[in-house]
C-alpha cells in the first residue's frame, strides 16, 4: 500500500518534471542582441493587438518590415483587448500591446508590465446590418425591438463598453442575442446573416460590400481611444520601441487615417 | 432473421431513436455539404491553415508520446495496487476526463502562471510556460492522459497477474515480465488508448485557449484556428471549413483504427 502510494507520487513528480523539461527544450530563442537605431534593427517582433486593428496592423506590419529588412514581424495576435490584457498579465510573451481602449491598457500598465502608453487612434461605433437590412433597422431605438436579433460585444471588451455607453446615452435597452468577445465576431455574425443588427466600429465596415452601416445618433460622443505600448519584458526592446514609434509617427498615422481611424 | 431481437423494442421508440440519430448525423452532413471541393486543397494549404495543421500534428504527437511515457507506468501502478488505493488513484485520473477542459486550462494557468509560485520559480530560471508551444502540449497531455491511463489500466486489470506469477516462478526478472508478458497482454488496450489519446489531444480546445492562448504559428492549433476564423479573424472561413473536414476525417479514421485493433468490439 505504502509502496504503491510512493510510486504514484513518483509518477506525479515525473509528470511535472517532464512538463518543465519540455519547456526548457522548446522555448523559442527569440532574443537578439540589442540593436542601435536606424537600419541595424533585427530580430522577431511579437505584437498583441485589438481585433479591430486587424486590417490596419497587418498593413503596418508589412510596411515596418519593408523599412527594416532584418526585422520579422511574427503573425500579429488579434483578440479582444481584455483577452489580450489577461494573457499579458498571466505572462504571455509580447513585445508590443495595442488596446482599443484605455481601461484595458490600464490593466497591463497597472500590473507594472509596461510604462507610458501613447494614444495613436480613435474610433466610433456604427450599427451594422446584413446587406439589404432585412429587419429594417434605422436607428438605436430599433435595436430594442424583441423581433430584431442583435449581437454586441461583451461589456468587458472595449467595443462592448462603448456600445453600453452609446445605448444608455440614447436611453435604449437591448437584450442581445449574443455578447461576443471581440468586435470581429460581431461583424462576422451579422455578415453571415445570423443576426439582424450589431454594433461595431466604423472602421470595421469600411470597404465591406456584404454589410450596411448606419451612423447612429450620438455616436460622435462615444469615442474609443487606442493606446499602444512597448512591453517592459519585451524580448526585443529596440524593435518594440521602433514599432511603437512607427505607429504613432507620420507613416502609421497616414495609414490609420486612410482606414478610417480618427486622430488621437 | 436479420432483425432478430428488434421485435422486443416498442415500435413507438423508433421515433426518438431516429431523431437522436438525425441529431448526430445531420450537422456533420451539413458541414460536409458546405465544403467547397474546388478550393479544398488551396484552403488546407493556405499558410495560416497549414501552420495550424503542422502545429496540431506536432503537439498532438508529442502529447501522445508524453502520455505513453507517463501514462503506462501510472496505469501499471494503478492496476497492481491494492483495491482501495487503486480506486482512489483511478478516481483522481478520471477527474480531468469529466472536467470541462476550460476549467483545466484555468487550473494549469494558476499552477504554472507567472502569479503562481511554480511559475515564479520557473521565471527565475528564465522558463516561461504559459502561452508557449510547450503549454499546448501540456494542456493536451492534461486532457488526453486519462484516456490512455484508463484504457491501459483496464486491459492490465482484465489480463490479471496469473501469467506474471508463472513467469516469475520460472525465474523471469521484473523487466522481462513487463516486456514479455504484461505489455503484450495489454497491447490492445494500449493501442486503443494511444489512438483515443491522440484524437483527444488534436481536438483539444478549451484548456489550450486559456493556458496557451491563440497566437498564430505558436499556440494556434486547428481547433483554435477554426474558432478564430468564425470570429472573423485569422484564417478564412473556407479554411475553417476545410480544417473542420480534416478533423472529421481524422476522427473517423481514428474510430476505424480502434475498431480494427479491437475485433471483439461490436461493430
Amino acid at each position: 500500500m505504502r509502496r504503491a502510494a510512493g510510486l504514484a507520487a513518483l509518477a506525479l513528480v515525473a509528470l511535472l518534471a517532464t512538463g518543465c523539461a519540455t519547456t526548457s527544450a522548446g522555448s523559442p530563442a527569440t532574443s537578439s542582441p540589442p540593436a542601435s537605431p536606424a537600419d541595424t534593427l533585427s530580430g522577431d517582433l511579437t505584437v498583441y493587438a485589438a481585433a479591430s486593428l486587424k486590417t490596419a496592423f497587418d498593413e503596418l506590419a508589412s510596411a515596418f518590415e519593408a523599412q527594416h529588412p532584418h526585422v520579422r514581424v511574427l503573425p500579429v495576435v488579434y483578440d479582444g483587448s481584455s483577452t489580450l490584457a489577461t494573457q499579458l498579465v498571466e505572462g504571455a510573451p509580447a513585445d508590443v500591446y495595442a488596446s482599443a481602449d484605455e481601461a484595458n491598457m490600464a490593466t497591463v500598465t497597472d500590473a507594472g508590465l509596461a510604462g507610458d502608453p501613447k494614444l495613436f487612434a480613435t474610433n466610433t461605433l456604427v450599427i451594422v446590418t446584413p446587406d439589404g437590412n432585412p429587419a429594417g433597422v434605422a436607428g438605436l431605438a430599433d435595436l430594442a425591438d424583441e423581433a430584431v436579433s442583435v449581437v454586441v460585444c461583451a461589456p468587458e471588451v472595449p467595443c462592448g463598453a462603448a456600445s453600453r455607453t452609446l445605448l444608455s446615452n440614447a436611453g435604449v435597452t437591448v437584450k442581445p442575442a449574443s455578447s461576443e468577445q471581440n468586435v470581429t465576431a460581431v461583424l462576422s455574425k451579422v455578415a453571415a446573416g445570423e443576426a439582424d443588427a450589431g454594433l461595431v466600429y466604423a472602421t470595421d465596415v469600411r470597404g465591406r460590400s456584404d454589410v450596411e452601416a448606419i451612423v447612429p445618433e450620438g455616436a460622435d460622443r462615444v469615442v474609443n481611444r487606442y493606446p499602444i505600448v512597448a512591453m517592459k519584458d519585451a524580448a526585443n526592446p529596440a524593435v518594440a520601441a521602433a514599432f511603437t514609434a512607427f505607429v504613432v509617427g507620420p507613416h502609421g498615422q497616414a495609414a490609420l487615417r486612410e482606414l478610417g481611424f480618427g486622430a488621437p | 432473421m436479420r432483425r432478430e431481437g428488434a421485435g422486443f423494442v416498442p415500435q413507438i421508440l423508433l421515433l426518438p431513436a431516429l431523431v437522436g440519430l438525425a441529431l448526430l448525423v445531420l450537422p456533420l452532413g451539413a458541414l460536409v455539404a458546405r465544403v467547397d471541393w474546388s478550393t479544398l486543397w488551396a484552403d488546407i494549404t493556405a499558410p495560416e491553415a497549414l501552420s495550424a495543421l503542422v502545429l496540431s500534428l506536432g503537439t498532438g504527437l508529442t502529447a501522445t508520446a508524453v502520455c505513453v511515457v507517463l501514462g503506462v507506468p501510472l496505469a501499471l501502478v494503478i492496476a497492481r495496487s491494492a483495491p482501495r488505493t487503486a480506486g482512489v488513484l483511478r478516481a483522481l485520473v478520471t477527474v480531468p476526463l469529466v472536467l470541462p477542459p476550460m476549467v483545466g486550462g484555468i487550473a494549469l494557468l494558476y499552477l504554472f502562471g507567472r502569479t503562481s509560485w511554480i511559475g515564479g520559480a520557473l521565471a527565475e530560471l528564465g522558463i516561461r510556460l504559459p502561452f508557449s508551444t510547450p503549454a499546448v502540449v501540456l494542456a493536451q497531455t492534461f486532457v488526453a492522459l486519462p484516456f490512455l491511463v484508463l484504457a491501459v489500466e483496464g486491459a492490465l486489470r482484465t489480463s490479471g497477474v496469473g501469467y506474471e506469477q508463472t513467469a516469475a516462478s520460472l525465474g523471469a526478472g521484473r523487466w522481462t515480465i513487463l516486456r514479455r508478458v504484461t505489455l503484450p497482454l495489454a497491447a490492445p488496450g494500449l493501442v486503443a488508448g494511444i489512438v483515443l489519446c491522440f484524437a483527444r489531444a488534436v481536438g483539444e480546445f478549451g484548456a489550450t485557449a486559456l493556458f496557451a492562448g491563440n497566437a498564430p504559428g505558436v499556440t494556434q492549433t486547428m481547433p483554435l484556428a477554426i474558432y478564430t476564423a468564425f470570429n472573423g479573424a485569422g484564417v478564412t472561413q473556407g479554411s475553417a471549413v476545410a480544417l473542420s473536414l480534416l478533423l472529421l476525417v481524422t476522427s473517423i479514421g481514428v474510430l476505424l483504427l480502434v475498431r480494427a485493433w479491437r475485433p471483439e468490439t461490436p461493430r
